[in-house]
């Protein structure tokens, strides 16, 4: 059995951990509130724009490269993460997923290229030798749009210049503060445009249709890109939360846990003593 | 008179929700004037200054890339940022458009020149939107 100062030692430790995870979830909390702000700030701009893309991908017969399929020799997958761990199973849901989906669908390094956000994501394909176009690291927790355009539209232009010929988006979609989904979608080329609602109203194009569809649709996919991040951030801080939430937790049942077998140990040496003394009496009479 | 809703929309939120009389901004071929009653319209717009007039006076908004879609008694602005004047750094601007100008002088690669124009046209749209 432990002595008692290992046990006292044990609870102090466990008591200053715990403290440190308290903190962090507090910090995860705020965050998670800024950042589901700025979700829900983001979504105007892109429900209208949503509209506009899909009202004239509706009447239109114009055609844009980026509405239509093409055959598909090399896939981009942007993986977002998280720069650091502590997160639950935030980045691991995420790695795993674009290791099957890439297993499943690809048998040659060839064939696909990852656009890697977070240290997370891009120590893992480094460490697996998974052909990487772009990375970033060190993403704000609230990350401007200024911050993302570079990256997103290199990556549309990526597509445009035919070095990928579809583009795929793994995200963790943010449900609810305990609840984050592992979220795949097909940024491009862009599909089930029929399905979206449009208003339906009839536009007059200046200067052209086509014209048109070449400024909006590289400027629809970087929102898009820009709207999967912020959900991303979301997630990533209540899967923070949640995880730091189960550790302080832990820490306080590992607290009582130790303290109850502190204190048995304690009245153990109590009565040791006593037995002692009293066998010592009476061997004196 | 007539009134037209205008609302400008970024991916940072909305910027600007009111009524006005009349629009005026600069489109890819050229300047555009909105009336209330306009055709539904949408027209990607230029790296300039959009103008909001109505009785009480006139607000200005420096747009960066975007585009505009009208209705007849709606304009929505979509750009990827939009400032009204009191909210520009013009010292920031100001530091934007010399590095712009710098890098244009140096000559590098074709690449980074798109890039310093395309600066140097931003910064000089904040100055002039934050100086009328």
């Amino acid at each position: 059995m432990a002595s008692l100062r290992d046990i006292k030692k044990r609870i102090d430790s466990t008591g200053k951990m715990k403290k440190i995870t308290k903190a962090m979830e507090m910090v995860s909390a705020a965050k998670m509130n800024k950042a589901e702000q700025n979700a829900k700030k983001f979504v105007p701009y892109s429900e209208k724009m949503q509209e506009v893309v899909a009202s004239i991908a509706k009447h239109t017969d114009a055609t844009h490269p980026m509405l239509q399929t093409r055959e598909v020799k090399k896939t981009g997958y942007i993986a977002i993460t998280a720069d650091s761990g502590l997160a639950g199973a935030y980045n691991a849901n995420i790695l795993r997923n674009l290791k099957n989906t890439i297993e499943k669908n690809h048998t040659s390094s060839d064939e696909y290229t990852v656009i890697a956000i977070g240290r997370m994501a891009v120590d893992f394909c480094k460490k697996r030798n998974i052909p990487m176009a772009k990375s970033i690291i060190g993403l704000p927790d609230q990350p401007s749009f200024a911050f993302i355009k570079d990256i997103a539209s290199e990556t549309v232009q990526m597509y445009s210049d035919e070095e990928i010929d579809k583009l795929v988006i793994i995200y963790n979609h943010y449900v609810s503060a305990i609840s984050q989904v592992v979220t795949t979608n097909q940024l491009l080329p862009i599909e089930n445009m029929d399905s979206a609602t449009g208003q339906g109203s009839q536009y007059e194009y200046e200067p052209g249709e086509e014209e048109i569809l070449a400024v909006l649709l590289p400027q629809y996919a970087e929102s898009l890109i820009y709207g999967s991040l912020l959900d991303a951030k979301a997630s990533e801080h209540a899967a923070r939360m949640t995880a730091m939430k189960s550790a302080t937790d832990n820490a306080s049942d590992l607290i009582d846990e130790l303290s109850l077998s502190y204190n048995r140990a304690r009245q153990a040496a109590i009565t040791q003593e006593i037995t002692e003394i009293v066998g010592g009496a009476a061997a004196l009479e | 008179m007539k009134t037209l809703t205008v609302s400008v929309v970024t991916p940072d939120g909305p910027v600007l929700e009111d009524t006005y009389e009349m629009v005026s901004c600069k489109a890819e071929n050229g300047e555009l004037g909105i009336l209330p009653g306009h055709i539904p319209l949408v027209a990607p717009l230029s790296i300039s200054g959009v103008r909001l007039k109505r009785d009480s006076g006139e607000d200005k908004l420096a747009i960066n890339g975007g585009f505009l879609e009208v209705r007849p008694d709606k304009v929505t602005i979509l750009a990827q940022s939009a400032e009204k004047p009191q909210e520009i750094d013009v010292a920031r601007a100001q530091a934007a458009k010399e590095r712009a100008e710098r890098r244009l002088q140096s000559k590098e690669d074709r690449i980074d020149r798109v890039r310093a124009e395309l600066a140097l046209r931003r910064a000089a749209n904040r100055l002039n939107v934050a100086q009328r």
